[in-house]
């Protein structure tokens, strides 16, 4: 069974790549962090592997979505992160992907793997399949 | 025939303290973080490596730079601003004048470097040829004819197609230079360009499938329809104009594999699915890793190539918003 916890701006290229993720891979959970921080937030019970796409470009600052940091701020949340795939556009130079460095730093977990924008099929394949055995050799 | 000019019909005191779309904030923010000018470039650092290119490398570097030109100054003097009637908020009309000024700095940015690296007879050369040659006119042509069409959204599938895809038969050179260790101050200063061409691409092709949401489900197949027979007109023009360049050098094929990687990434800007597939996109991995440090393919730990990976590599992140 994997578990995802993901983010995804109003274009939404994250949440379509879940959505191809999960009609690869009907037993995927997948729970989306709410878009306005001051509605509800999400909280989790149970190990999970964060998708999220990176904002900005160029300085750093700014690459994680404010979202996340939130999410990743609750005690609980951060304990149950188990790896990071990240989102983002190689046009952006060093900062591609670069959530994806900044949450594997913080948080001390693999970062699994990098993706362009909705991600290609062959993305999807990668992905439905190294989750599967990541979460068979990390239960 | 001179056809009147299109004006956005009725204008209000921009508020931006009413937003209606929270991703024209975020662009403007990203696009005013992005700002740059050409002369903040040490290019003239690059003069010695200029002198190590043979002339007919010189020569195609002009040239590429003068397709390059024409192309932002397309989309500075017209693609950016034809799109500005069609906006759904105040705030988007204010992006595309955002947009369209840095396509004039782009446009500028590469008379900078013609300037510090040939002589005026040089140049002068290179924008002739410019202007001869075929395929580049016929590529500004379609655009442009786009522009000057009546439909919104598919200005904004030429305008995305031109910032995500039409530009990268010119930028595979500068990427190609700096993987030599040539040109590297020039290519940071493409590197500037190619970041902005990311958010303007990213933008367009977001507000077209915002756009596309208020059409019929017939008028949706249309456009995809006309999407896709665009991209393969353009894809045509541009292997041709790749061969005019880069046939002398036997670079053609490699750039056509970057042609057909960006191709793939202009549609999904407009929401579509890639079109080709990974073994016609498999982009020189030396010209990538010049795009992006980040690309290699160290990252990918499911496929066992994540042994090498080291667990946060130093990155700096200043952000106040972490608790930890």
């Amino acid at each position: 069974m994997s578990r995802l916890v993901y983010f995804s701006s109003v274009s939404g290229n994250t949440h379509r790549f879940v959505e191809k993720l999960r009609a690869a891979h009907p037993g995927l959970d997948a729970s989306r962090i709410p878009l306005k921080t001051k509605e509800d937030s999400l909280s989790v019970v149970d190990p999970y592997v964060l998708v999220l796409p990176t904002y900005g470009g160029g300085n750093g600052r700014g690459a994680v979505p404010k979202q996340v940091i939130t999410f990743l701020n609750d005690q609980q949340n951060r304990s149950l992160i188990r790896g990071v795939i990240a989102a983002g556009n190689t046009n952006f130079g060093e900062a591609y992907c670069l959530a994806g460095d900044i949450v594997a730093q913080k948080c001390g977990v693999p970062f699994l793997y990098k993706l362009e924008l909705f991600g290609t099929p062959d993305d999807v394949a990668a992905v439905s399949t190294g989750l599967d055995e990541f979460w068979r050799l990390h239960p | 025939m001179v056809e009147s000019l299109k004006l956005v019909d009725s204008v209000q005191a921009i508020n931006w303290n009413r937003i209606q779309d929270d991703k024209d904030v975020e662009v403007w923010n990203r696009l005013v973080n992005n700002f740059w000018l050409p002369e903040k470039v040490p290019l003239s650092n690059d003069v010695q490596s200029w002198a190590t290119l043979t002339p007919q490398e010189q020569q195609l570097t002009m040239r590429v730079f003068t397709g390059l030109t024409l192309l932002d100054t397309i989309q500075g003097t017209v693609g950016a601003i034809s799109l500005i009637p069609d906006a759904l908020t105040p705030h988007e009309e204010a992006v595309y004048t955002n947009i369209a000024f840095m396509e004039s700095v782009h446009a500028k940015s590469y008379s900078s470097i013609f300037s510090t690296l040939a002589s005026t007879p040089e140049i002068d050369d290179a924008f002739r040829w410019s202007v001869e040659n075929e395929n580049l006119q016929k590529k500004a042509q379609i655009v442009m004819e786009y522009y000057q069409g009546d439909d919104p959204l598919k200005r904004k599938v030429a305008s995305t197609l031109l910032e995500s895809f039409l530009f990268y038969s010119g930028f595979y050179l500068p990427m190609y230079w700096s993987s030599r260790a040539k040109l590297t101050n020039t290519a940071d200063l493409i590197r500037l360009i190619i970041r902005d061409e990311a958010v303007h691409g990213y933008y367009i092709g977001y507000k077209f499938q915002k756009g596309l949401e208020l059409v019929s489900e017939e008028k949706r197949q249309e456009i995809k329809d006309y999407t896709f027979s665009l991209l393969f007109e353009l894809y045509e023009n541009e292997v041709k104009y790749t061969a005019d360049l880069y046939d002398q050098v036997g670079l053609t094929e490699d750039v056509k594999k970057f042609l057909m990687y960006n191709a793939n990434k202009a549609l999904m800007n407009l929401g579509y699915e890639p079109l080709f597939p990974k073994d016609s996109t498999d982009v020189n991995p030396a010209i990538l890793s010049a795009l992006s440090p980040n690309a290699d393919e160290n990252h990918d730990f499911f496929s066992g190539s994540g042994s090498s990976y080291v667990i946060g590599k130093a990155v700096n992140t200043e952000d106040e918003d972490w608790d930890f």
